[in-house]
């Protein structure tokens, strides 16, 4: 096996390992790393909603950006590109966050809910699956966002220089940032241990071009499984990490941060895949790619982040399943979701035939 | 030739597998921009029966000659 060919399942296992250990330093469980979730987290820590146990500036995600940053300026990969349908990458970040937070994670924290036995996250997989396999049927009928073109290099830093003050404002504190003082938003490791976190998987990413709606699509479109290694290598490292340390738990009762509204998590996560197909990569691989200089994903990854505020702010994200003092509370999706992912679908549809452009002929 | 500058992947590999699929070439030059692209389609020469070979093309640019394999 090739160098190259190493690089994913190493990657894989890197993640894996990652997520373990940042649960362990306090992240909450199931959720070492989670895209959509984190995001959502610094979109409420900058009052862009007020959902107050969703709030914490994720040094996670600035570790990631910052992480393939400077792996692809020290491999000569940083390329600062722009131009390909911004405002619709835009609009399409905001609804693979919609379909995320319906089901309460992003592919990645999928693949980890299922390493730690959620089973409730099998609806959520086979949802992916399907968005996924509707997304590459446009892509073989011809969809596509068009050419990105060169653009000044500065303009490639948009989105690190824009972590790096998230991080200064997370150091800083300042009375306008806002901390969760319970819930998800205040379960979080040490600051510079997520940093480091992020940083590292940033910089494997890159280097592997991990994507975790990339490995089924290939899947679909070529029978190549080489991206598809990487996602079943976080599943079996965060599965083998949960049993050695007694965390495995494969039942369908009261998960951490998940709910069993089996049907809108299959669509939510249907909408996700969908969409992480539309723009070429998941909600991890926009970051990685932002990083590496791309100016759409950075807006890709800005609609993510509203996205995320619109979610809260709209009632439109899943609520957990809780139980308190033997007391069952059943989450889900509430019905402001469930239209919002409707209007997703919807929206998902009309962008995918509206980009249906006729075949570049070879000259 | 297949002019796939500016578009990230999966695109460059799907322009590709169309011709590939279409026409089936002895040879086909393709330009590409984006290193993954050109990891991408060495990867899918190799699985379907063409040799690929990449050389740089100016600046931050790519032009890839794929081969059928006889």
């Amino acid at each position: 096996m090739g160098k190259n060919k190493l690089l994913v399942p190493v990657t894989g296992i890197a993640v894996g390992i990652a997520a373990l250990l940042l649960t362990a330093a306090g992240n909450p469980a199931n959720m070492g790393f989670c895209i959509a979730c984190f995001l959502r987290d610094i979109a409420g820590g900058l009052g862009l909603h007020s959902a107050e146990k969703v709030q914490y500036l994720r040094p996670e995600i600035v570790g990631l950006v910052l992480g393939a940053m400077g792996m692809a300026l020290a491999g000569r990969e940083f390329r600062a590109r722009a131009g390909s349908a911004p405002a619709l990458r835009f609009v399409l970040g905001m609804i693979v966050m919609v379909g995320a937070l319906a089901f309460l994670g992003c592919p990645l924290r999928m693949v980890i809910r299922l390493g730690g036995g959620d089973l409730t996250a099998v609806a959520g997989l086979l949802g992916f699956i399907a968005g996924i396999g509707v997304g590459v049927l446009f892509l073989k009928k011809g969809f596509s966002l068009g050419r990105a073109y060169k653009v000044k290099k500065a303009d490639g830093f948009v989105l690190p220089g824009v972590m790096l003050a998230v991080l200064a404002l997370l150091i800083a504190a300042p009375a306008f940032i806002h901390f969760s003082q319970s819930g998800p938003g205040a379960s979080h490791a040490y600051w510079l241990i997520s940093l480091a976190g992020g940083l590292v998987v940033g910089a494997l990413a890159q280097k592997s071009r991990l994507c975790m709606a990339g490995g089924l699509r290939d899947v679909f479109l070529f029978r190549d499984c080489h991206l598809l290694i990487g996602f079943a290598a976080i599943f079996v490292t965060v599965l083998a990490g949960n049993l050695v340390t007694g965390q495995f738990d494969p039942t369908l009762a009261v998960q951490p941060v998940a709910h069993h509204d089996y049907l809108w998590s299959f669509l939510g996560m249907a909408l996700a895949g969908w969409g992480s197909v539309l723009l070429g990569g998941c909600p991890l691989r926009q970051l990685i790619l932002a990083g590496e200089g791309s100016g759409d994903s950075a807006v890709t990854v800005l609609g993510m982040i509203a996205g995320a505020a619109l979610a809260h702010n709209f009632g439109m994200a899943g609520n957990a399943d809780a139980m308190t003092d033997g007391v069952f509370t059943a989450g889900g999706v509430a019905a402001n979701g469930r239209i919002g992912i409707v209007i997703g679908i919807v929206l998902l549809l009309v962008i995918s035939i509206a980009n249906l452009h006729k075949e570049e002929k070879a000259k | 030739m297949i002019d796939a500058r500016g578009y990230s992947c999966p695109m460059p590999v799907v322009m590709v597998q169309k011709e590939v699929k279409a026409n089936a070439p002895q040879t086909l030059e393709v330009l590409v921009d984006d290193p993954c692209a050109v990891e991408n389609i060495t990867r899918f020469a190799a699985n379907n029966g063409y040799a690929a070979s990449s050389r740089p093309n100016g600046e931050d640019e790519f032009a890839l000659t794929l081969v059928k394999k006889a």
